[in-house]
Protein backbone atom coordinates (compact mmCIF):
# COMPACT_ATOMS: atom_id res chain seq x y z
CA UNK A 1 0.00 0.00 0.00
CA UNK A 2 2.93 2.47 0.58
CA UNK A 3 2.80 5.42 -1.70
CA UNK A 4 4.78 7.96 -3.19
CA UNK A 5 3.69 11.56 -3.12
CA UNK A 6 4.40 11.53 -6.75
CA UNK A 7 2.34 8.40 -7.35
CA UNK A 8 -0.69 10.01 -4.85
CA UNK A 9 -0.35 13.25 -6.89
CA UNK A 10 -0.88 11.10 -10.55
CA UNK A 11 -3.48 9.08 -8.93
CA UNK A 12 -5.29 12.82 -8.32
CA UNK A 13 -4.49 14.13 -11.62
CA UNK A 14 -6.33 10.77 -13.39
CA UNK A 15 -9.00 11.24 -11.37
CA UNK A 16 -8.91 15.45 -11.83
CA UNK A 17 -9.73 14.28 -15.65
CA UNK A 18 -12.05 11.95 -14.69
CA UNK A 19 -14.23 14.37 -13.08
CA UNK A 20 -14.17 16.81 -15.68
CA UNK A 21 -15.04 14.69 -18.45
CA UNK A 22 -18.04 13.12 -16.03
CA UNK A 23 -19.71 16.52 -15.64
CA UNK A 24 -18.76 17.73 -19.44
CA UNK A 25 -20.32 14.57 -20.51
CA UNK A 26 -23.69 14.91 -18.84
CA UNK A 27 -23.40 18.47 -19.27
CA UNK A 28 -24.45 18.99 -15.39
CA UNK A 29 -22.86 18.37 -12.19
CA UNK A 30 -20.76 19.63 -9.18
CA UNK A 31 -16.87 19.83 -10.54
CA UNK A 32 -16.12 22.80 -8.05
CA UNK A 33 -16.56 20.66 -4.98
CA UNK A 34 -15.17 17.14 -6.68
CA UNK A 35 -12.07 18.97 -7.59
CA UNK A 36 -11.81 20.53 -4.26
CA UNK A 37 -11.68 16.93 -2.56
CA UNK A 38 -9.83 15.16 -4.66
CA UNK A 39 -6.55 15.52 -3.60
CA UNK A 40 -7.73 14.45 0.18
CA UNK A 41 -9.69 10.96 -1.52
CA UNK A 42 -6.27 10.19 -3.41
CA UNK A 43 -4.51 9.83 -0.23
CA UNK A 44 -7.28 8.33 1.97
CA UNK A 45 -8.31 6.05 -0.33
CA UNK A 46 -4.77 4.88 -2.00
CA UNK A 47 -3.21 5.08 1.30
CA UNK A 48 -5.57 4.45 4.50
CA UNK A 49 -9.19 3.02 3.87
CA UNK A 50 -8.90 -0.77 4.99
CA UNK A 51 -11.50 -1.97 2.16
CA UNK A 52 -11.81 -4.78 -0.34
CA UNK A 53 -12.92 -3.64 -3.80
CA UNK A 54 -13.56 -7.32 -4.27
CA UNK A 55 -15.38 -7.50 -1.79
CA UNK A 56 -17.59 -3.86 -1.53
CA UNK A 57 -19.86 -5.02 1.33
CA UNK A 58 -17.14 -6.88 3.81
CA UNK A 59 -18.39 -5.67 6.96
CA UNK A 60 -15.41 -5.09 8.70
CA UNK A 61 -14.40 -2.34 6.68
CA UNK A 62 -13.36 1.25 6.93
CA UNK A 63 -16.65 3.70 6.29
CA UNK A 64 -16.54 6.50 3.65
CA UNK A 65 -19.37 8.63 3.84
CA UNK A 66 -19.50 11.75 1.20
CA UNK A 67 -21.87 13.64 3.06
CA UNK A 68 -21.40 16.32 0.57
CA UNK A 69 -22.69 14.04 -1.56
CA UNK A 70 -23.05 16.16 -5.04
CA UNK A 71 -19.28 16.16 -5.14
CA UNK A 72 -19.98 12.52 -6.38
CA UNK A 73 -17.78 12.74 -9.49
CA UNK A 74 -14.82 12.89 -6.97
CA UNK A 75 -15.75 9.67 -5.38
CA UNK A 76 -16.48 7.90 -8.64
CA UNK A 77 -13.59 9.30 -10.19
CA UNK A 78 -11.46 7.75 -6.65
CA UNK A 79 -13.74 4.25 -7.20
CA UNK A 80 -12.87 3.97 -10.34
CA UNK A 81 -9.26 3.96 -9.95
CA UNK A 82 -9.27 1.57 -6.68
CA UNK A 83 -11.15 -0.71 -8.71
CA UNK A 84 -14.78 -1.03 -7.37
CA UNK A 85 -16.50 0.38 -10.53
CA UNK A 86 -14.63 0.30 -14.15
CA UNK A 87 -14.41 3.49 -15.84
CA UNK A 88 -17.19 2.44 -18.48
CA UNK A 89 -19.12 2.92 -15.63
CA UNK A 90 -18.06 6.66 -15.12
CA UNK A 91 -19.76 7.32 -18.25
CA UNK A 92 -23.09 5.96 -16.56
CA UNK A 93 -23.01 9.49 -14.61
CA UNK A 94 -26.30 11.23 -14.46
CA UNK A 95 -27.82 8.72 -16.80
CA UNK A 96 -30.67 6.80 -16.72
CA UNK A 97 -30.06 3.53 -15.10
CA UNK A 98 -26.32 4.67 -14.48
CA UNK A 99 -24.42 2.90 -11.82
CA UNK A 100 -23.16 6.81 -10.77
CA UNK A 101 -26.36 8.54 -10.07
CA UNK A 102 -26.05 12.38 -9.47
CA UNK A 103 -25.79 12.01 -5.73
CA UNK A 104 -23.97 9.12 -4.24
CA UNK A 105 -25.86 6.33 -3.42
CA UNK A 106 -25.26 2.87 -1.73
CA UNK A 107 -27.95 1.48 -3.47
CA UNK A 108 -26.39 2.00 -6.97
CA UNK A 109 -22.83 2.12 -6.84
CA UNK A 110 -20.31 -0.29 -4.98
CA UNK A 111 -18.03 1.32 -2.36
CA UNK A 112 -20.93 3.83 -1.56
CA UNK A 113 -21.78 3.55 2.26
CA UNK A 114 -24.07 5.92 2.07
CA UNK A 115 -26.98 7.92 0.27
CA UNK A 116 -26.56 11.49 0.26
CA UNK A 117 -27.21 14.37 -1.55
CA UNK A 118 -29.37 16.03 1.68
CA UNK A 119 -26.77 17.87 3.54
CA UNK A 120 -26.00 17.80 7.09
CA UNK A 121 -26.87 13.67 7.39
CA UNK A 122 -23.23 12.31 6.81
CA UNK A 123 -22.30 12.73 10.06
CA UNK A 124 -25.18 11.57 12.27
CA UNK A 125 -24.63 8.64 9.85
CA UNK A 126 -20.71 7.98 10.38
CA UNK A 127 -21.49 8.31 13.97
CA UNK A 128 -23.63 5.18 13.52
CA UNK A 129 -21.42 3.42 12.02
CA UNK A 130 -19.01 4.06 14.50
CA UNK A 131 -21.26 3.36 17.20
CA UNK A 132 -21.44 0.13 15.25
CA UNK A 133 -17.73 -0.84 15.27
CA UNK A 134 -17.59 0.14 19.26
CA UNK A 135 -20.13 -2.26 19.29
CA UNK A 136 -18.70 -5.16 17.67
CA UNK A 137 -15.81 -4.83 19.01
CA UNK A 138 -14.02 -4.01 15.52
CA UNK A 139 -11.37 -1.85 14.89
CA UNK A 140 -12.87 -0.13 11.95
CA UNK A 141 -13.23 3.61 11.51
CA UNK A 142 -15.47 5.70 9.87
CA UNK A 143 -14.34 8.47 7.87
CA UNK A 144 -17.01 11.37 6.97
CA UNK A 145 -15.87 14.54 4.04
CA UNK A 146 -17.94 17.26 4.92
CA UNK A 147 -18.59 20.63 3.22
CA UNK A 148 -18.22 24.21 4.60
CA UNK A 149 -21.27 25.16 3.33
CA UNK A 150 -22.76 21.89 4.83
CA UNK A 151 -21.63 23.07 8.27
CA UNK A 152 -24.41 25.76 8.21
CA UNK A 153 -26.94 22.40 8.65
CA UNK A 154 -27.52 22.55 12.49
CA UNK A 155 -27.51 18.72 12.37
CA UNK A 156 -23.44 18.90 11.91
CA UNK A 157 -23.58 20.28 15.20
CA UNK A 158 -26.12 17.67 17.00
CA UNK A 159 -24.28 15.03 15.84
CA UNK A 160 -20.76 16.90 16.47
CA UNK A 161 -22.03 17.30 20.39
CA UNK A 162 -22.91 13.69 20.70
CA UNK A 163 -19.75 11.91 19.05
CA UNK A 164 -17.71 14.02 21.09
CA UNK A 165 -20.39 12.89 24.05
CA UNK A 166 -19.41 9.27 23.26
CA UNK A 167 -15.55 9.77 22.70
CA UNK A 168 -15.73 8.11 18.98
CA UNK A 169 -12.63 7.83 18.47
CA UNK A 170 -13.29 5.87 15.60
CA UNK A 171 -14.80 9.27 13.87
CA UNK A 172 -12.78 10.79 11.52
CA UNK A 173 -14.08 14.11 9.84
CA UNK A 174 -12.19 15.83 6.59
CA UNK A 175 -13.73 19.23 6.39
CA UNK A 176 -13.33 20.58 2.68
CA UNK A 177 -12.86 24.26 3.53
CA UNK A 178 -13.31 25.78 0.02
CA UNK A 179 -15.04 28.52 0.97
CA UNK A 180 -17.96 28.45 -1.68
CA UNK A 181 -21.13 27.20 -1.31
CA UNK A 182 -24.16 26.70 -3.99
CA UNK A 183 -24.92 30.75 -4.22
CA UNK A 184 -21.70 32.44 -3.52
CA UNK A 185 -19.02 32.46 -1.06
CA UNK A 186 -19.37 31.17 2.51
CA UNK A 187 -18.57 34.48 3.77
CA UNK A 188 -21.19 36.34 1.87
CA UNK A 189 -23.88 33.67 2.77
CA UNK A 190 -23.17 33.05 6.16
CA UNK A 191 -20.20 34.12 7.62
CA UNK A 192 -18.50 31.02 10.56
CA UNK A 193 -16.01 32.44 12.01
CA UNK A 194 -13.58 30.59 14.29
CA UNK A 195 -13.87 26.76 12.28
CA UNK A 196 -11.50 25.21 14.57
CA UNK A 197 -12.43 27.28 17.92
CA UNK A 198 -16.01 26.14 16.88
CA UNK A 199 -14.69 22.09 17.15
CA UNK A 200 -12.45 22.55 19.63
CA UNK A 201 -15.19 23.73 21.44
CA UNK A 202 -17.26 20.90 20.82
CA UNK A 203 -14.49 18.75 21.90
CA UNK A 204 -13.14 17.43 18.84
CA UNK A 205 -9.46 16.79 18.00
CA UNK A 206 -8.42 19.67 15.47
CA UNK A 207 -5.74 20.23 12.78
CA UNK A 208 -5.68 22.57 9.87
CA UNK A 209 -4.06 21.26 6.66
CA UNK A 210 -3.56 22.45 3.08
CA UNK A 211 -5.87 20.17 1.00
CA UNK A 212 -3.49 20.38 -2.23
CA UNK A 213 -0.43 19.53 -0.98
CA UNK A 214 0.20 15.70 -0.46
CA UNK A 215 2.76 16.11 2.46
CA UNK A 216 0.44 17.70 4.67
CA UNK A 217 -2.21 15.55 3.20
CA UNK A 218 -0.13 12.37 4.41
CA UNK A 219 0.49 14.20 7.81
CA UNK A 220 -2.90 15.33 8.46
CA UNK A 221 -4.23 11.45 7.48
CA UNK A 222 -1.14 10.44 10.49
CA UNK A 223 -3.18 13.00 13.22
CA UNK A 224 -6.51 11.26 12.61
CA UNK A 225 -5.22 8.25 12.85
CA UNK A 226 -2.49 8.90 15.69
CA UNK A 227 -3.24 6.68 19.08
CA UNK A 228 -3.27 9.87 21.21
CA UNK A 229 -6.06 11.67 18.76
CA UNK A 230 -8.46 8.27 19.01
CA UNK A 231 -9.79 9.59 23.01
CA UNK A 232 -12.35 10.90 20.62
CA UNK A 233 -13.40 12.42 17.14
CA UNK A 234 -11.45 14.17 15.03
CA UNK A 235 -11.66 16.12 12.03
CA UNK A 236 -9.04 17.22 9.89
CA UNK A 237 -9.66 20.97 8.60
CA UNK A 238 -7.91 20.91 4.54
CA UNK A 239 -8.06 24.36 3.16
CA UNK A 240 -8.44 23.54 -0.40
CA UNK A 241 -9.67 25.47 -3.50
CA UNK A 242 -13.27 24.87 -4.95
CA UNK A 243 -12.53 23.95 -8.84
CA UNK A 244 -8.39 23.62 -7.81
CA UNK A 245 -6.42 22.39 -10.68
CA UNK A 246 -8.27 23.88 -13.95
CA UNK A 247 -7.42 27.79 -13.87
CA UNK A 248 -10.99 28.98 -14.75
CA UNK A 249 -12.65 27.60 -12.00
CA UNK A 250 -10.70 28.10 -9.90
CA UNK A 251 -12.57 30.26 -7.01
CA UNK A 252 -15.46 30.76 -9.08
CA UNK A 253 -18.74 30.09 -7.29
CA UNK A 254 -20.50 29.37 -11.01
CA UNK A 255 -18.61 26.38 -11.27
CA UNK A 256 -20.31 25.47 -8.06
CA UNK A 257 -23.22 23.39 -9.99
CA UNK A 258 -22.38 23.77 -14.19
CA UNK A 259 -20.22 21.87 -16.70
CA UNK A 260 -17.58 23.22 -18.92
CA UNK A 261 -18.24 23.70 -22.25
CA UNK A 262 -16.41 21.84 -25.49
CA UNK A 263 -13.73 24.91 -25.80
CA UNK A 264 -13.38 25.19 -21.77
CA UNK A 265 -13.22 21.26 -21.61
CA UNK A 266 -10.57 21.20 -24.25
CA UNK A 267 -8.65 23.55 -22.09
CA UNK A 268 -8.99 21.60 -18.58
CA UNK A 269 -7.17 18.67 -20.57
CA UNK A 270 -4.67 20.88 -21.42
CA UNK A 271 -4.16 22.29 -18.13
CA UNK A 272 -4.22 18.32 -16.86
CA UNK A 273 -1.46 17.21 -19.48
CA UNK A 274 -3.78 15.15 -20.92
CA UNK A 275 -3.61 16.91 -24.39
CA UNK A 276 -0.76 19.02 -25.88
CA UNK A 277 -1.80 22.65 -26.28
CA UNK B 1 -44.40 27.99 -31.55
CA UNK B 2 -45.79 27.82 -28.03
CA UNK B 3 -43.43 29.77 -25.33
CA UNK B 4 -41.67 27.65 -23.02
CA UNK B 5 -40.72 28.17 -19.24
CA UNK B 6 -40.10 27.35 -15.77
CA UNK B 7 -42.21 27.60 -12.98
CA UNK B 8 -40.01 28.79 -11.17
CA UNK B 9 -39.64 32.22 -13.16
CA UNK B 10 -42.80 32.78 -12.18
CA UNK B 11 -42.09 33.17 -8.70
CA UNK B 12 -39.01 35.30 -9.16
CA UNK B 13 -40.56 37.52 -11.19
CA UNK B 14 -43.94 38.11 -8.70
CA UNK B 15 -41.31 38.50 -6.08
CA UNK B 16 -40.40 41.54 -7.39
CA UNK B 17 -43.79 42.61 -8.62
CA UNK B 18 -44.66 42.39 -4.93
CA UNK B 19 -41.29 44.44 -3.75
CA UNK B 20 -43.47 47.52 -3.85
CA UNK B 21 -45.38 46.43 -0.77
CA UNK B 22 -42.51 46.91 2.03
CA UNK B 23 -43.45 44.32 4.55
CA UNK B 24 -42.50 41.73 1.89
CA UNK B 25 -39.45 40.09 2.79
CA UNK B 26 -37.19 37.33 1.62
CA UNK B 27 -35.68 34.18 3.33
CA UNK B 28 -33.07 32.30 1.07
CA UNK B 29 -30.91 29.14 2.13
CA UNK B 30 -28.31 29.23 -0.48
CA UNK B 31 -30.74 28.21 -3.26
CA UNK B 32 -31.55 31.99 -4.19
CA UNK B 33 -30.24 31.19 -7.52
CA UNK B 34 -31.93 28.01 -8.11
CA UNK B 35 -35.47 29.14 -6.66
CA UNK B 36 -35.38 32.82 -8.59
CA UNK B 37 -35.56 34.70 -5.44
CA UNK B 38 -32.33 35.99 -6.20
CA UNK B 39 -33.53 38.51 -8.54
CA UNK B 40 -35.02 40.06 -5.20
CA UNK B 41 -31.62 39.67 -3.20
CA UNK B 42 -29.82 41.87 -6.03
CA UNK B 43 -32.43 44.31 -6.01
CA UNK B 44 -33.65 44.30 -2.63
CA UNK B 45 -30.98 43.30 -0.68
CA UNK B 46 -31.65 44.95 2.64
CA UNK B 47 -35.25 43.01 2.69
CA UNK B 48 -33.33 39.42 2.00
CA UNK B 49 -31.97 37.25 4.69
CA UNK B 50 -29.62 34.98 3.97
CA UNK B 51 -30.01 32.04 6.68
CA UNK B 52 -27.07 29.82 5.32
CA UNK B 53 -27.59 26.50 4.65
CA UNK B 54 -30.12 26.03 7.32
CA UNK B 55 -33.82 25.18 6.06
CA UNK B 56 -35.43 24.54 9.34
CA UNK B 57 -33.83 27.93 10.94
CA UNK B 58 -35.21 30.12 8.18
CA UNK B 59 -38.92 28.53 8.40
CA UNK B 60 -38.73 30.05 12.08
CA UNK B 61 -37.25 33.19 10.97
CA UNK B 62 -39.90 33.61 9.13
CA UNK B 63 -42.72 32.60 11.30
CA UNK B 64 -41.09 35.61 14.06
CA UNK B 65 -41.32 37.81 10.82
CA UNK B 66 -44.82 37.12 10.31
CA UNK B 67 -45.46 37.31 13.92
CA UNK B 68 -44.00 40.61 13.74
CA UNK B 69 -45.89 42.18 10.84
CA UNK B 70 -43.63 41.26 7.91
CA UNK B 71 -44.31 38.58 4.75
CA UNK B 72 -42.19 36.15 4.68
CA UNK B 73 -41.25 34.48 1.48
CA UNK B 74 -39.21 31.81 2.07
CA UNK B 75 -38.02 29.36 -0.76
CA UNK B 76 -35.56 26.03 -1.12
CA UNK B 77 -35.92 23.25 -3.12
CA UNK B 78 -38.86 21.11 -2.33
CA UNK B 79 -37.25 18.19 -0.90
CA UNK B 80 -35.42 20.45 1.59
CA UNK B 81 -39.04 22.29 2.69
CA UNK B 82 -39.27 18.93 3.74
CA UNK B 83 -36.64 18.79 6.69
CA UNK B 84 -38.13 21.67 7.86
CA UNK B 85 -41.51 20.15 8.19
CA UNK B 86 -42.09 20.28 11.89
CA UNK B 87 -41.15 23.41 11.79
CA UNK B 88 -43.43 24.70 9.57
CA UNK B 89 -46.13 22.33 11.69
CA UNK B 90 -45.44 23.69 15.33
CA UNK B 91 -43.94 27.10 14.51
CA UNK B 92 -45.86 28.19 11.30
CA UNK B 93 -49.27 26.21 10.92
CA UNK B 94 -49.87 25.37 14.33
CA UNK B 95 -49.95 29.61 15.08
CA UNK B 96 -51.35 30.19 11.28
CA UNK B 97 -48.65 32.52 10.54
CA UNK B 98 -48.73 33.74 7.41
CA UNK B 99 -45.30 32.64 6.21
CA UNK B 100 -45.38 31.86 2.52
CA UNK B 101 -42.98 28.98 1.50
CA UNK B 102 -41.92 27.77 -1.95
CA UNK B 103 -40.35 24.83 -3.07
CA UNK B 104 -38.73 24.29 -6.20
CA UNK B 105 -37.54 21.47 -8.26
CA UNK B 106 -40.25 19.43 -7.37
CA UNK B 107 -40.94 16.15 -8.43
CA UNK B 108 -38.82 13.71 -10.19
CA UNK B 109 -39.14 16.03 -13.96
CA UNK B 110 -36.56 17.84 -11.83
CA UNK B 111 -34.49 15.43 -13.56
CA UNK B 112 -30.68 13.88 -13.55
CA UNK B 113 -29.85 14.92 -9.61
CA UNK B 114 -31.40 11.94 -8.80
CA UNK B 115 -33.44 10.94 -5.80
CA UNK B 116 -32.35 12.92 -3.34
CA UNK B 117 -33.12 15.67 -4.93
CA UNK B 118 -36.56 14.61 -6.19
CA UNK B 119 -39.21 15.54 -4.07
CA UNK B 120 -42.27 12.90 -4.28
CA UNK B 121 -44.37 13.69 -1.01
CA UNK B 122 -44.12 17.62 -0.44
CA UNK B 123 -47.89 18.01 -1.59
CA UNK B 124 -49.09 15.14 0.58
CA UNK B 125 -46.87 16.27 3.67
CA UNK B 126 -47.78 19.78 3.60
CA UNK B 127 -51.20 18.63 2.71
CA UNK B 128 -51.69 17.22 6.14
CA UNK B 129 -51.11 20.63 7.71
CA UNK B 130 -54.23 22.72 8.91
CA UNK B 131 -54.43 26.21 7.41
CA UNK B 132 -51.68 25.81 5.19
CA UNK B 133 -52.68 26.23 1.68
CA UNK B 134 -51.05 23.87 -0.92
CA UNK B 135 -50.33 24.99 -4.44
CA UNK B 136 -48.77 23.97 -7.54
CA UNK B 137 -49.10 26.03 -10.64
CA UNK B 138 -48.51 24.52 -14.40
CA UNK B 139 -46.74 27.63 -15.77
CA UNK B 140 -44.44 30.67 -15.38
CA UNK B 141 -47.77 33.38 -15.84
CA UNK B 142 -50.19 31.29 -13.02
CA UNK B 143 -47.30 31.17 -10.96
CA UNK B 144 -46.71 34.55 -10.77
CA UNK B 145 -51.09 35.57 -10.71
CA UNK B 146 -50.83 32.80 -7.54
CA UNK B 147 -47.46 34.33 -6.16
CA UNK B 148 -49.05 38.00 -6.21
CA UNK B 149 -52.15 36.79 -4.37
CA UNK B 150 -50.68 35.32 -1.26
CA UNK B 151 -49.63 38.70 0.90
CA UNK B 152 -53.57 39.00 0.98
CA UNK B 153 -53.83 35.33 1.84
CA UNK B 154 -53.65 35.83 5.69
CA UNK B 155 -52.54 32.34 6.70
CA UNK B 156 -49.68 29.62 5.50
CA UNK B 157 -49.08 28.96 2.20
CA UNK B 158 -46.40 25.75 0.27
CA UNK B 159 -45.92 26.19 -2.98
CA UNK B 160 -44.45 23.81 -5.74
CA UNK B 161 -42.58 24.75 -8.66
CA UNK B 162 -41.22 23.02 -11.15
CA UNK B 163 -37.22 23.25 -12.56
CA UNK B 164 -37.44 22.79 -15.90
CA UNK B 165 -39.19 24.26 -18.75
CA UNK B 166 -43.02 23.45 -19.70
CA UNK B 167 -45.23 25.10 -22.45
CA UNK B 168 -46.73 28.60 -21.15
CA UNK B 169 -50.54 27.97 -21.05
CA UNK B 170 -52.14 31.49 -19.81
CA UNK B 171 -50.36 34.29 -21.24
CA UNK B 172 -52.68 37.34 -21.44
CA UNK B 173 -55.01 35.04 -18.96
CA UNK B 174 -53.80 36.81 -15.45
CA UNK B 175 -56.79 37.20 -14.65
CA UNK B 176 -58.35 34.06 -15.01
CA UNK B 177 -56.19 32.60 -12.14
CA UNK B 178 -57.20 32.88 -8.41
CA UNK B 179 -56.17 30.56 -5.77
CA UNK B 180 -58.38 27.95 -4.87
CA UNK B 181 -59.97 27.69 -7.92
CA UNK B 182 -59.37 24.97 -10.80
CA UNK B 183 -59.68 26.10 -14.13
CA UNK B 184 -60.93 24.52 -17.08
CA UNK B 185 -58.33 24.02 -19.96
CA UNK B 186 -60.36 22.18 -22.51
CA UNK B 187 -63.97 21.24 -22.31
CA UNK B 188 -65.06 17.12 -22.56
CA UNK B 189 -67.69 14.98 -21.78
CA UNK B 190 -66.64 11.28 -21.93
CA UNK B 191 -63.88 11.96 -18.86
CA UNK B 192 -62.13 14.67 -16.99
CA UNK B 193 -58.53 14.32 -16.54
CA UNK B 194 -57.28 16.64 -13.51
CA UNK B 195 -53.85 17.57 -13.29
CA UNK B 196 -51.17 19.98 -11.54
CA UNK B 197 -47.90 20.95 -12.45
CA UNK B 198 -46.16 19.64 -14.99
CA UNK B 199 -48.49 17.21 -16.09
CA UNK B 200 -51.10 19.78 -16.76
CA UNK B 201 -49.26 20.32 -20.83
CA UNK B 202 -49.02 16.20 -20.65
CA UNK B 203 -52.69 15.91 -19.70
CA UNK B 204 -53.81 18.28 -22.80
CA UNK B 205 -51.31 15.93 -25.09
CA UNK B 206 -53.69 12.77 -23.67
CA UNK B 207 -56.50 14.51 -24.82
CA UNK B 208 -55.59 15.51 -28.04
CA UNK B 209 -54.57 11.58 -28.28
CA UNK B 210 -57.93 10.48 -27.29
CA UNK B 211 -59.86 12.76 -29.24
CA UNK B 212 -58.05 11.04 -32.18
CA UNK B 213 -60.32 7.99 -30.72
CA UNK B 214 -63.41 9.68 -30.55
CA UNK B 215 -62.77 10.01 -26.82
CA UNK B 216 -63.79 13.60 -25.65
CA UNK B 217 -61.52 14.57 -22.56
CA UNK B 218 -62.20 17.69 -20.35
CA UNK B 219 -58.99 18.61 -18.40
CA UNK B 220 -58.75 20.80 -15.51
CA UNK B 221 -55.13 22.76 -14.10
CA UNK B 222 -55.96 22.43 -10.33
CA UNK B 223 -53.36 24.25 -9.28
CA UNK B 224 -54.53 24.82 -5.57
CA UNK B 225 -54.64 21.58 -3.81
CA UNK B 226 -56.03 22.60 -0.52
CA UNK B 227 -58.50 24.08 -0.40
CA UNK B 228 -59.59 21.51 -3.27
CA UNK B 229 -62.29 23.37 -5.45
CA UNK B 230 -64.87 20.37 -5.04
CA UNK B 231 -67.50 22.66 -6.45
CA UNK B 232 -65.77 22.17 -9.81
CA UNK B 233 -64.84 18.60 -9.29
CA UNK B 234 -68.89 18.01 -9.00
CA UNK B 235 -69.55 19.23 -11.97
CA UNK B 236 -67.06 17.39 -13.73
CA UNK B 237 -68.56 14.07 -12.38
CA UNK B 238 -72.20 15.40 -13.63
CA UNK B 239 -70.45 15.79 -16.51
CA UNK B 240 -68.31 13.52 -17.58
CA UNK B 241 -69.27 10.78 -14.85
CA UNK B 242 -65.14 9.30 -14.90
CA UNK B 243 -62.17 11.05 -13.45
CA UNK B 244 -58.28 10.90 -13.73
CA UNK B 245 -55.78 12.57 -11.38
CA UNK B 246 -52.08 13.13 -12.95
CA UNK B 247 -49.33 14.51 -10.40
CA UNK B 248 -45.37 13.79 -10.90
CA UNK B 249 -45.86 13.12 -7.36
CA UNK B 250 -46.11 9.94 -4.72
CA UNK B 251 -49.59 8.62 -6.15
CA UNK B 252 -50.29 8.84 -2.18
CA UNK B 253 -51.82 11.49 -0.61
CA UNK B 254 -51.52 14.04 -3.56
CA UNK B 255 -54.01 15.44 -5.88
CA UNK B 256 -55.35 12.28 -6.58
CA UNK B 257 -56.14 11.39 -2.58
CA UNK B 258 -57.64 14.92 -2.09
CA UNK B 259 -60.00 14.18 -5.14
CA UNK B 260 -60.77 10.61 -3.85
CA UNK B 261 -61.43 12.31 -0.47
CA UNK B 262 -64.03 14.64 -1.94
CA UNK B 263 -65.57 12.22 -4.09
CA UNK B 264 -66.39 9.87 -1.30
CA UNK B 265 -67.79 11.95 0.63
CA UNK B 266 -69.99 13.78 -2.06
CA UNK B 267 -70.69 12.84 -5.71
CA UNK B 268 -68.86 9.32 -6.64
CA UNK B 269 -67.51 8.71 -10.11
CA UNK B 270 -64.72 6.20 -11.00
CA UNK B 271 -60.90 7.34 -10.42
CA UNK B 272 -57.72 6.41 -12.04
CA UNK B 273 -54.84 8.25 -10.50
CA UNK B 274 -51.64 8.81 -12.27
CA UNK B 275 -48.89 9.11 -10.23
CA UNK B 276 -45.02 7.94 -9.30
CA UNK B 277 -45.89 4.26 -8.38
CA UNK B 278 -44.69 4.79 -4.71
CA UNK B 279 -41.18 4.27 -5.00
CA UNK B 280 -38.42 6.53 -5.60
CA UNK B 281 -36.84 8.51 -8.35
CA UNK B 282 -33.37 8.05 -10.00
CA UNK B 283 -31.20 10.27 -12.30
CA UNK B 284 -32.56 11.16 -15.30
CA UNK B 285 -33.54 13.33 -18.05
CA UNK B 286 -36.74 15.03 -17.24
CA UNK B 287 -38.95 13.08 -20.18
CA UNK B 288 -37.57 10.00 -19.54
CA UNK B 289 -38.27 10.27 -15.73
CA UNK B 290 -41.74 10.73 -16.75
CA UNK B 291 -41.78 7.53 -18.73
CA UNK B 292 -39.73 5.45 -16.28
CA UNK B 293 -42.41 6.46 -13.47
CA UNK B 294 -45.25 6.15 -15.54
CA UNK B 295 -47.07 9.35 -15.73
CA UNK B 296 -46.55 10.88 -19.01
CA UNK B 297 -48.87 11.55 -21.71
CA UNK B 298 -49.58 7.53 -23.07
CA UNK B 299 -50.06 6.77 -19.17
CA UNK B 300 -52.69 9.62 -19.07
CA UNK B 301 -54.53 8.60 -21.89
CA UNK B 302 -54.51 4.91 -20.97
CA UNK B 303 -55.93 5.71 -17.44
CA UNK B 304 -58.53 7.67 -18.81
CA UNK B 305 -59.72 4.83 -21.11
CA UNK B 306 -60.14 2.95 -18.15
CA UNK B 307 -62.30 5.13 -15.99
CA UNK B 308 -64.70 5.57 -18.79
CA UNK B 309 -64.63 1.47 -18.96
CA UNK B 310 -65.35 1.61 -15.44
CA UNK B 311 -68.21 3.95 -15.82
C1 LIG C 1 -30.21 20.06 3.05
C2 LIG C 1 -29.72 20.62 1.78
N1 LIG C 1 -29.98 21.92 1.48
C3 LIG C 1 -29.57 22.43 0.30
C4 LIG C 1 -28.91 21.66 -0.61
C5 LIG C 1 -28.53 22.21 -1.97
N2 LIG C 1 -27.07 22.33 -2.12
C6 LIG C 1 -26.37 21.39 -2.80
S1 LIG C 1 -24.73 21.68 -2.75
C7 LIG C 1 -24.94 23.10 -1.84
C8 LIG C 1 -23.76 23.89 -1.40
C9 LIG C 1 -22.82 23.05 -0.61
O1 LIG C 1 -21.69 23.75 -0.26
P1 LIG C 1 -20.48 23.02 0.45
O2 LIG C 1 -20.98 22.18 1.56
O3 LIG C 1 -19.49 24.06 0.78
O4 LIG C 1 -19.97 22.02 -0.69
P2 LIG C 1 -18.75 22.18 -1.71
O5 LIG C 1 -18.29 23.59 -1.68
O6 LIG C 1 -17.70 21.26 -1.22
O7 LIG C 1 -19.28 21.77 -3.05
C10 LIG C 1 -26.30 23.32 -1.60
C11 LIG C 1 -26.85 24.45 -0.86
C12 LIG C 1 -28.67 20.32 -0.26
N3 LIG C 1 -28.06 19.47 -1.12
N4 LIG C 1 -29.08 19.83 0.92
MG1 LIG D 1 -17.70 24.65 0.05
Amino acid sequence: MPKTITELEEIARKCRVEIVKMVHRAQAGHPGGSLSEIDLLAALYATRMRVRSDEPDWPDRDRFILSKGHASPGMYAILAEMGFISHEDLKSYRILGGVCQGHVDMKWCPGVDFSAGSLGMGLSFGMGCASAARLDKSDRRAFVMIGDGEMQEGSVWEAAMAAAHHELGNLKVILDRNRIQNDDFCEEQMRMFDIPAKWKAFGWNVKEIDGHNMNEIMEGLDFLEAPENCNGPSILIAHTIKGGGISYMENNPSFHGAAPNDEQFHQAMIELGEVEA
Amino acid sequence: MTRMAATRDGYGQALLDLADNEKVVVLEADLGKSTKSLHFRKAYPDRTISCGIGEQNMLLVGAGLAASGYIPFASTFAIFTERAFEQMRNGVARPNLAVHLCGSHGGTHTGTDGSSAQSIEDLAVFRTLPNVVVMHPCDDVSTRSLTMQLPDLGKPSYMRTARNKTPVLYDGREDEIQIGKGIVLREGEDVAIIACGVLVSESLKAADALAKEGINAAVVDMHTLKPIDGELIDSLVAQCGALVTAEDHNVIGGLGSAVAEHIVANSFAPLEMVGVPDRFGESGQADEMLEVMGISAPYIANAAKEAIARK
